[in-house]
């Protein structure tokens, strides 16, 4: 990588002689892209960011006239109205909060798991597995939504299955209770102290945000982990097979565990992967929109509204086009400081001190981690 | 050599495709300068009409089609029809590009924010045939003291029995309820292990005739009305009825709605509109049912009206034709046809007898036309009832009065 870094540098100041067309000609060629991108993404992503600023109705062309600027008052209106556009905003944070907070650490995990699995020599049938955990992802999430509603309906497959244990399974897609509220309730508590249930942020009480997903919340993460899990699988596979099996053989030799290994050869050089599949799930997962517009429409009692469908119920639906867009774009700052803060915690980190130690006798016999650490 | 020939055209023509498209994006405000939504004036042209319908079946979509085809070769204006997969969705994005289709399906909860922002135009005065419309659908398409648009059609609300069930549990005719005590006694009778005597769905739509019945309302005029003591007394007559669980929500029994409820015989009662007819006779030929009135209660009889109305576009540039079609279309002869084809009750009055002649046994729905409220129409009211209904689904858990407070402060945010 610095090679080819250090190469370009050399020759990119000075244009002249025989490369002289090449701006030119550089230009014309991006032009096209550089063209319909700007007119379906740079100028659409604008205008939205003026209609959120605008008391715009959803009637001609935004740029009209007749169209004012009100500063951040649609922003506010959701942020701080203390009505209900506030409190609708309010409860589609929380649901997807907590989404997101499950479904992001779980499906990592689960494809990962997956990924090593599929990716052992010895396993048998692998392409088999692979096609199989990979179906999922492939299939229309309207289709799978469908599935979904049929299999956990009151009298549906996965309520039967629960039935064969003596569970009487919950009315899952109709159910707006909180599972942490629920948890509470089988050891008695089923009311809060007036601090917790008079006040909180977003107009939703203190209580409501610490309760957890609803049940019907929680049918939909277990889709979503059940869908995308195959796609990271799979780039986690590629990223597996890029992990040379010398540093493993390596660690055996110095007698590493199979699960040292894992940790301590394997998983660092899956990092760049990891970040890619956290920020993709973490994107994907703020932006659940199908599976609740063919599914719940945010029912029941407004326990699945996340912001992403409620963007579209305010300006499509209630014709507040204000609002929608001051919406999708607070849920833009929110996705862009969730992945500068995950690109900080997984940053590149120079071997602490403590750790450097162990590895220190003698002087310059590399061990595998520091390969590892030296080699980027 | 020939490589970088075709590439140089393929960069030029999609330069040529992208400015055009450029050209053509910025030029969607050509409408701005149209009438607004004032009464003075349709206006007129050559232009053909494009009618935007969301059909509940096949069989809404042909017959309005057919008939859409008759008038356009009696009047020789050009129409289209257009069955729309989200009305919402294409209604929205019709106005925004100032190309919005001449006549459409509105309900009665859209129209405050398309009035609003001055996408309809009031054509309700100019009807040759305003009179003939029931007074409760005319007030119910008025906003801000203009009537809007026509009601194409409508329906109410009634007590929907299946007759087997009820015979099986020993009931009569003389038992059909028509007070509340009664409705509590017949629900009780005809509960049993894996079926509820009423079931309906958790929503204002539903729930909303028994605070009709109490004498209620959720605004009365520009009045928020919801916290009166009528509507408590008809959640809790509601609540406890569900803790009995003689009265269950469609959705707490493993149906989708109510009808579905009924069909499947997990509810001997459901609260549904005329709509259920049709879903009857394709998904439950085998179920025998009868409709009554609601039963009423303790001020009186109540039920629901639900009515959409064909919205005319204040960008449309030929609204005289459009006019002409909504006459046609909601001429009693027209709407006893579509009454056959698919279902809701005609809007006129002069098509009454007839319609009760052809449908003796859904007269009961009729029968409501003379007592049903309607939803609040104005702006921001159906976020309001949406959350309401939010609210019901844990009304067997919850606090009435202090459901319908919220509901009061909510709608005050928005009426008045």
């Amino acid at each position: 990588m610095p090679n080819t870094v250090t190469a370009r540098r050399a020759g990119s100041r000075k244009s002249s002689g025989i490369r002289r067309g090449e701006v030119a000609a550089g230009w014309l060629f991006t032009a096209p892209v550089i063209l319909i991108l700007g007119l379906f993404l740079l100028v659409p992503v604008l205008m939205a960011i003026w209609v959120s600023v605008s008391d715009w109705q959803g009637r001609g062309s935004p740029f009209s006239g007749n169209v004012g600027f009100v500063g951040l008052d649609n922003y506010a209106a959701v942020t701080s109205g203390g009505g209900l556009a506030e409190r609708n905003f309010g409860l589609s944070i929380r649901n997807n909060a907590w989404y997101v907070l499950i479904v992001v650490p779980l499906q990592t995990a689960l494809s990962l798991f997956l990924a090593v699995l599929v990716n052992r020599a010895i396993l048998r049938g692998r392409g088999l597995f692979r096609t199989a955990f990979y179906f999922p992802s492939v299939t229309s999430s309207v289709a799978i939504t469908i599935l979904w509603l049929f299999l956990f309906s009151t009298t549906g497959v996965v309520n039967s299955f629960l039935g064969w244990f003596g569970v009487e399974g919950p009315n899952w897609f109709n159910d707006p209770s909180q599972i942490f509220h629920n948890a509470l309730a089988t050891i008695g508590i089923t009311g809060a102290p007036e601090a917790l249930t008079s006040g909180g942020p977003l107009g939703v009480s203190w209580f409501e945000w610490i309760g957890g997903p609803s049940v019907a919340m929680f049918a939909f993460m277990l889709m979503a982990i059940f869908t995308t899990s195959g796609t990271f699988m799979l780039l986690f596979i590629a990223a597996l097979q890029n992990v040379g099996a010398e540093l493993g053989e390596a660690g055996v030799m110095d007698g590493a565990t199979g699960w040292q290994r894992f940790r301590y050869i394997t998983l660092p050089q899956l990092r760049p992967t990891l970040f890619t599949v956290l920020t993709l799930g973490l994107i994907g997962c703020w932006q659940v929109f199908e599976q609740i517009y063919t599914g719940t429409q945010g029912g029941p009692a407004k326990t699945t509204l996340t912001p992403a469908y409620l963007s579209y119920q305010s300006a499509f639906v209630s014709q507040e086009w204000g609002e929608g867009s001051a919406i999708a774009f607070i849920l833009f700052l929110i996705i862009i400081a969730f992945t500068v803060f995950q690109r900080w915690v997984l940053r590149e980190r120079p071997v602490s001190k403590r750790r450097a130690r162990q590895y220190e006798v003698p002087p310059h016999e590399a061990t595998p981690h520091e390969i590892t650490e030296t080699k980027r | 050599m020939t490589r970088h020939k075709s590439r140089a055209m393929f960069g030029a023509g999609a330069l040529a495709v992208a400015g055009v498209l450029v050209l053509s994006g910025c030029g969607g405000s050509g409408f701005d300068d149209s009438e607004g939504s004032t009464t003075e004036g349709l206006t007129s042209s050559e232009d053909g009409l494009t009618i935007l319908i969301a059909a509940s079946g096949d069989a809404e979509a042909t017959a309005v089609e057919d008939t859409v085809a008759a008038w356009s070769e009696e009047s020789g204006v050009e129409a289209t029809v257009e069955v729309a997969s989200d009305l919402n969705q294409q209604l929205a994005q019709g106005f925004a590009a100032g190309s919005p289709p001449d006549l459409f399906y509105l309900s009665s909860d859209a129209i405050a924010g398309y009035a609003d922002n001055g996408s309809l135009t009031a054509y309700g005065d100019e009807l040759s045939n305003k009179d003939d419309f029931y007074p409760a659908l005319v007030e119910n398409f008025t906003y801000d003291d203009e009537f809007y648009c026509a009601p194409k059609d409508f329906s109410t609300l009634g007590l929907v029995i299946n007759t087997d069930l009820w015979e099986a549990a020993g009931l009569t005719d003389a038992d059909v309820p028509t007070t509340w005590d009664e409705l509590s006694d017949v629900s009780e009778t005809l509960t049993t292990d894996g079926q509820v005597g009423l079931a309906f769905g958790a929503e204002y739509q539903r729930v909303g005739a028994f605070m009709a019945q109490a004498g209620g309302a959720l605004v009365d005029g520009d009045t928020v009305v919801a916290d009166s003591p009528e509507n408590v007394e008809a959640l809790e007559y509601v609540k406890e009825n569900l803790d009995a669980g003689t009265f269950a929500y469609a959705a707490d029994i493993g149906a989708g709605w109510g009808g579905e409820a009924f069909g499947q015989g997990l509810a001997a009662m459901v609260i549904e509109g005329n709509w259920i007819g049709g879903a009857m006779t394709a998904d439950y030929p085998d179920v025998n049912y009868q409709v009554a009135e609601l039963p009423a209660g303790p001020s009186g009889e109540g039920t629901l009206q639900y009515t959409n109305c064909w919205g005319m576009a204040a960008d449309s540039p030929n609204q005289q034709a459009s006019l002409e079609l909504v006459e046609y279309l909601t001429a009693a002869d027209q709407q006893l046809a579509f009454s056959e084809a698919f279902g809701p009750m005609p809007s006129v009055q002069s098509a009454a007898d007839a319609w009760t002649e052809a449908n003796p046994e859904d007269a009961a729905f009729l029968a409501g036309a003379d007592y049903a409220q309607f939803l609040p129409t104005q702006a921001g009211t159906a976020d309001v009832v949406a959350d309401f209904n939010a609210q019901l689904e844990s009304l067997a858990t919850g606090d009435p009065a202090a459901i319908l407070q919220s509901v009061q402060s909510n709608l005050e945010a928005s009426v008045g």
